[in-house]
């Protein structure tokens, strides 16, 4: 294998991620004409890979998660994004199953993005890096599955912009996928969804230390315009009914207003946080590009305008979920998927969950989709010959 | 006379009639082995699962409660949650052999369309009711004066799901009006014996507490 390096290297923050090193001779070659190389893939893996190499599941993250799904986030000291799903006993069973999580390319958190030195330059790319798609997030994560010697995998499973990558894996290698969940997601961005990426994008530009994308050159981080990005971002993760059973219109640490631009309100207070918290781990630059990568897909493009042609003949097994409260990607775009699924024959499962949480639903602790997704794991499990232990029958 | 409020209506259950499903082993006897079927209001899968079972059917299936398709998922169902009033218009043109409706077309809104759909989706159609010909029922409404309610029929007439019953003569009326043709048709007495397929209409329509029919798309009449 001409794999450059497979390396633990020591990063500024202190922490270790693994990650696998494609030489210039093995680039990306992005859905924009764009050549990514050398390409770094960060990724983590839970539980055992088992003989036959049948039990491996891919967990595709969100816009802003990373590559730690499970256990504690060495950047932030947190829970990974879906300690609620991921671990032993869960159903997304570490014990079982051979887990594999990677940042998507353009991020941050160790695979190559906007903030990686561009070869050509020996400066980080910025704004030259290529825009990248969903299509060229699932390619590298194709890389690595080939690195990692897993043929099939089992299933492939995420939210939101993860599940854009899932249904993007059961497009583009059917023979590869045996089930795939995607959950609170669409085949194709909305011009809603597409309107308050804009909002977030032009807020990090509006920074005067976004520098036209120069700023880690120059020293500086556009901070502000990147947490404002991430408040207007953060509300529509939310439910209406969940910022009003949070905070209604409390009062932040006094009993009146102070008539003044202070943050007065619980909500205020908590929005600023998030942004704050944000613009900790996160690089500005990455979000123009993730952002961008989700506002540029429409499978059904890919397939002359027909969603059903994306599936055509599949035998993979889907599990398609959605959840009430959830007005970013709402029912109804999980609807169009499993009419395309339908169309073209497929096995297909959809459940829309009772939640008032909002799009941030699948994060979260949901009794009902903890027992939805057990169940059709389990079902694809003995499906596909898979022990409880995870050994091959 | 009291009068009690009437309860709000419940929403509609997944299986309006909970009640032992003597229908489903016949309609898994009408279905050919290996056919692709589709479970329109699948319950908890019981129906799927037998099929699955007996015939090993490519099943699919449609339920409205997110228990009854999460138990369906659970057993390795491929289900969605859906609604037969509004979601069958989705399903491509014979995209099954069979489409099946096990005691639910009396909880729809529109019957009519949504056997149209059905006899578009598959070449047949299996639909199983309880008939409101049925003696007892005629016998509560003209000699009590009030609605019926029996067995098969265990609701009153406020908190009821089933909003459009008919009997077994308005079903094949209804099944001439959309063209079809019964290839097939089972109606049972309250002891769960058939009634003899050479039966004049009218024993079925008076002795059958309910009836499974198999429809073929066309136009050739019983």
């Amino acid at each position: 294998m001409s794999v450059l390096s497979e390396a633990r290297p020591a990063c500024s923050e202190g922490f270790a991620p693994k990650t696998v090193v494609f030489p210039p001779d093995r680039p990306l070659l992005t859905d924009g004409g764009g050549r990514i190389a050398p390409l770094a893939i960060a990724y983590e893996t839970y539980g055992q890979l088992n003989a036959a190499r049948s039990n491996a599941i891919l967990l595709c993250h969100a816009l802003t998660g990373d590559q730690y799904a499970a256990g504690v986030n060495p950047v932030t000291g947190k829970s990974g994004w879906w300690e609620a799903m991921v671990g032993p006993g869960k159903p997304f069973d570490t014990d079982r199953y051979f887990l594999i999580c990677s940042n998507v390319v353009g991020g941050c958190m160790g695979t190559t993005g906007p903030a990686s030195i561009n070869p050509t330059t020996g400066k980080p790319y910025g704004v030259d890096f290529p825009v990248v798609t969903i299509r060229d997030m699932v390619r590298a994560q194709a890389m690595l599955i080939d690195h990692l010697g897993v043929e099939t995998l089992f299933c492939v499973a995420g939210g939101s912009m993860g599940g854009m990558q899932v249904l993007q894996w059961a497009a583009s290698y059917p023979e590869r996928v045996f089930s795939a969940m995607p959950i609170a997601t669409a085949a194709k961005h909305s011009a809603q969804n597409i309107a308050f990426h804009e909002v977030g994008r032009q807020a990090v530009m509006a920074d005067p230390d976004w520098r036209s994308g120069r700023y880690q050159e120059q020293g500086v981080r556009p901070e502000k315009g990147l947490a404002v990005a991430r408040m207007s971002a953060h509300i529509t993760y939310l439910s209406e009914a969940a910022l009003q059973r949070k905070f209604g219109r409390k009062l932040q640490d006094r009993s009146a207003p102070t008539f003044s631009f202070d943050a007065d309100f619980q909500v205020e207070n908590y929005l600023r946080y998030q942004g704050l918290a944000f613009v900790e781990r996160f690089d500005a630059n990455s979000y123009l590009f993730v952002t961008r990568a989700c506002d540029y897909f429409d499978l059904a493009a890919d397939y002359g305008g027909s969603l059903a042609m994306a599936f055509k003949d599949t035998k993979t097994r889907f599990c398609v979920v959605s959840f009430t409260s959830d007005w970013l990607y709402p029912t109804s775009d999980s609807r169009a998927i499993v009419h395309a699924l339908n169309a073209g024959g497929a096995s297909v499962s959809f459940v829309e969950i009772e939640s008032d949480k909002g799009h941030d639903a699948f994060l979260l602790h949901e009794p009902m989709f903890i027992a939805t997704t057990r169940g059709f794991l389990d079902s694809a499990a003995d499906a596909r010959g898979l022990a409880p232990d995870g050994t091959s029958k | 006379m009291t009068f009690t409020p009437a309860a709000d209506a419940p929403e509609r259950p997944a299986q309006p009639l909970e009640q032992p499903r003597l229908d489903l082993a016949v309609i898994a006897e009408m279905v050919a082995p290996g056919a692709r079927v589709l479970d329109v209001g699948c319950g908890d899968g019981a129906l799927l699962k037998l099929l699955a079972q007996k015939k090993g059917v490519d099943g699919r299936g449609v339920e409205l409660s997110q228990r009854g398709v999460n138990e369906c998922v659970a057993k390795g169902l491929s289900v969605i949650q859906g609604d037969a009033d509004t979601d069958l218009s989705d399903y491509p043109d014979d995209g099954f052999d069979y489409v099946i409706l096990s005691q639910t077309l009396q909880a729809t809104r529109r019957p009519r369309a949504a056997l149209a759909n059905m006899l578009r989706i598959g070449r047949r159609a299996i639909i199983s009711f309880p008939n409101f010909g049925y003696w007892r029922v005629r016998a509560q409404l003209a000699f009590s004066g009030r609605m019926p309610v029996t067995g098969r029929l265990d609701y009153h007439w406020h908190d009821t799901p089933n909003i459009h019953l008919c009997t077994i003569r308005d079903f094949v009326e209804i099944v001439d009006e959309l063209g079809a043709h019964i290839e097939r048709g089972v109606a049972f007495d309250r002891a769960g014996a058939p009634i003899r397929f050479s039966a004049p209409w009218w024993v079925w329509n008076f002795f059958g507490e309910q009836a499974v029919f198999l429809l073929e798309r066309g136009g050739r009449r019983r």
